[in-house]
C-alpha cells in the first residue's frame, strides 16, 4: 500500500513525539494514547461484537498488541488509523473463535430469478421506521441477529466494510483477499442481509 | 438489462458511481419501467444503512475501569 502524501494522513509532529515517548517506555505516554483513543476503539468493537465484555476484551487486546508492535509502526499512516486496524483485527479473531451459530450457504440466502431474468419474488417496499411499530433497540437486535446468520466469509467482509468502516483496499489487506473478492462478497452479504430482514420490515409484515 | 443483471451485476457499482455512461443509462432505463427493481434498490440501500447503524451511538470516552485495566495489563506484561 503506498504511503499517503498529505501530512494529516502521515501523522503530525505531535504524533511523532508521542511515538518517540512510547518507544522510550514513558508511562505517561501510554496513558495519553489509551485515553485519547479507547472511546473510539470501543465504539468500533461494540459494533462488531455481541457483548460489552467481548468488546472491552478486544480493545484491551488491541492496545497490548499495539504496544508490543510499536517498533514495527513506521508512521506511514496516522496512529489512530493503525490502532483502528488492530482493533478490527482483534474483533475478527473473536468473531472467528465464536462458532456457536451454524450458518447457511450464501446461495440459500440470495434472491432468485426466473428464466427470463425477472425476480422470482418481486421486491416489496419496506415500511418507513416510524410506521414499523418496532422500537429502535429491537430493530438493532433484529439486524445484529441477521448479520450473525451470514456465512463467516461474507459476514466478515460486511462487518469490516460497513460496520468498521474500512475501505475496499484496507479490507482486502485485513482479510487477505483481492479487492475484487471484497466487492463481490460485500454485495452478496448485503443481498443476503436484505433477504433476512425483509420478512420483518416489508409492507404487510406484522410486528 | 434484465432484473438479474441489475441486481447481481450492476447495482453495487451504480451506488458507488462506477458505471460507465451507457451502463448507467441502461440501468436508469430499467428502473424507470421496473417497480420491483426500484423497490429492491431502495430496500438494499436501507439494508446498508441499518447494517452501518448497528452498535448504537459513539461514546466519547471508554469506562475508567477499562483504561486502568489496559494500563495495568501493560505493566504486568512489560
Amino acid at each position: 500500500m503506498s504511503a499517503p502524501t498529505d501530512i494529516e494522513a502521515r501523522g503530525t509532529p505531535d504524533e511523532s513525539r508521542l511515538l518517540a515517548r512510547l518507544r522510550a517506555g514513558e508511562a505517561s505516554a501510554f496513558e495519553e494514547i489509551v485515553r485519547a483513543h479507547s472511546g473510539h476503539l470501543l465504539a468500533v468493537a461494540r459494533r462488531m461484537l455481541r457483548t460489552e465484555e467481548d468488546a472491552q476484551d478486544a480493545v484491551q487486546e488491541a492496545f497490548l498488541s499495539a504496544f508490543k508492535a510499536l517498533e514495527k509502526f513506521e508512521g506511514g499512516s496516522r496512529l489512530s488509523t493503525w490502532l483502528h486496524r488492530i482493533v478490527v483485527n482483534a474483533c475478527l479473531m473473536k468473531l472467528r473463535s465464536d462458532r456457536r451459530r451454524p450458518s447457511r450457504s450464501i446461495e440459500d440466502l440470495l434472491p432468485t430469478f426466473l428464466e427470463d431474468g425477472h425476480q422470482a419474488n418481486p421486491a416489496r417496499s419496506w415500511k418507513p421506521d416510524a410506521a414499523r411499530g418496532i422500537p429502535p433497540t429491537e430493530t438493532q437486535r433484529i439486524v445484529q441477529e441477521a448479520i450473525e446468520m451470514l456465512p463467516e466469509g461474507f459476514r466478515e467482509v460486511l462487518v469490516v466494510r460497513d460496520i468498521a468502516g474500512l475501505d475496499t483496499a484496507q479490507a482486502a489487506e485485513q482479510l487477505g483477499m483481492t479487492e475484487s473478492a471484497v466487492k463481490t462478497r460485500l454485495h452478496r452479504a448485503r443481498q443476503a442481509l436484505r433477504e433476512l430482514l425483509d420478512p420483518y420490515f416489508r409492507e404487510g409484515a406484522t410486528p | 438489462m434484465t432484473c438479474r443483471e441489475v441486481i447481481e451485476q450492476f447495482l453495487m457499482s451504480y451506488l458507488d458511481g462506477e458505471l460507465s455512461a451507457p451502463e448507467r443509462a441502461s440501468f436508469d432505463e430499467h428502473l424507470s419501467v421496473c417497480g420491483p427493481c426500484r423497490r429492491y434498490l431502495e430496500t438494499y440501500k436501507e439494508t446498508v444503512r441499518l447494517g452501518k447503524g448497528v452498535g448504537g451511538p459513539t461514546p466519547a470516552e471508554a469506562p475508567e475501569a477499562l483504561v486502568k485495566a489496559i494500563l495495568e495489563a501493560r505493566k504486568k506484561r512489560g
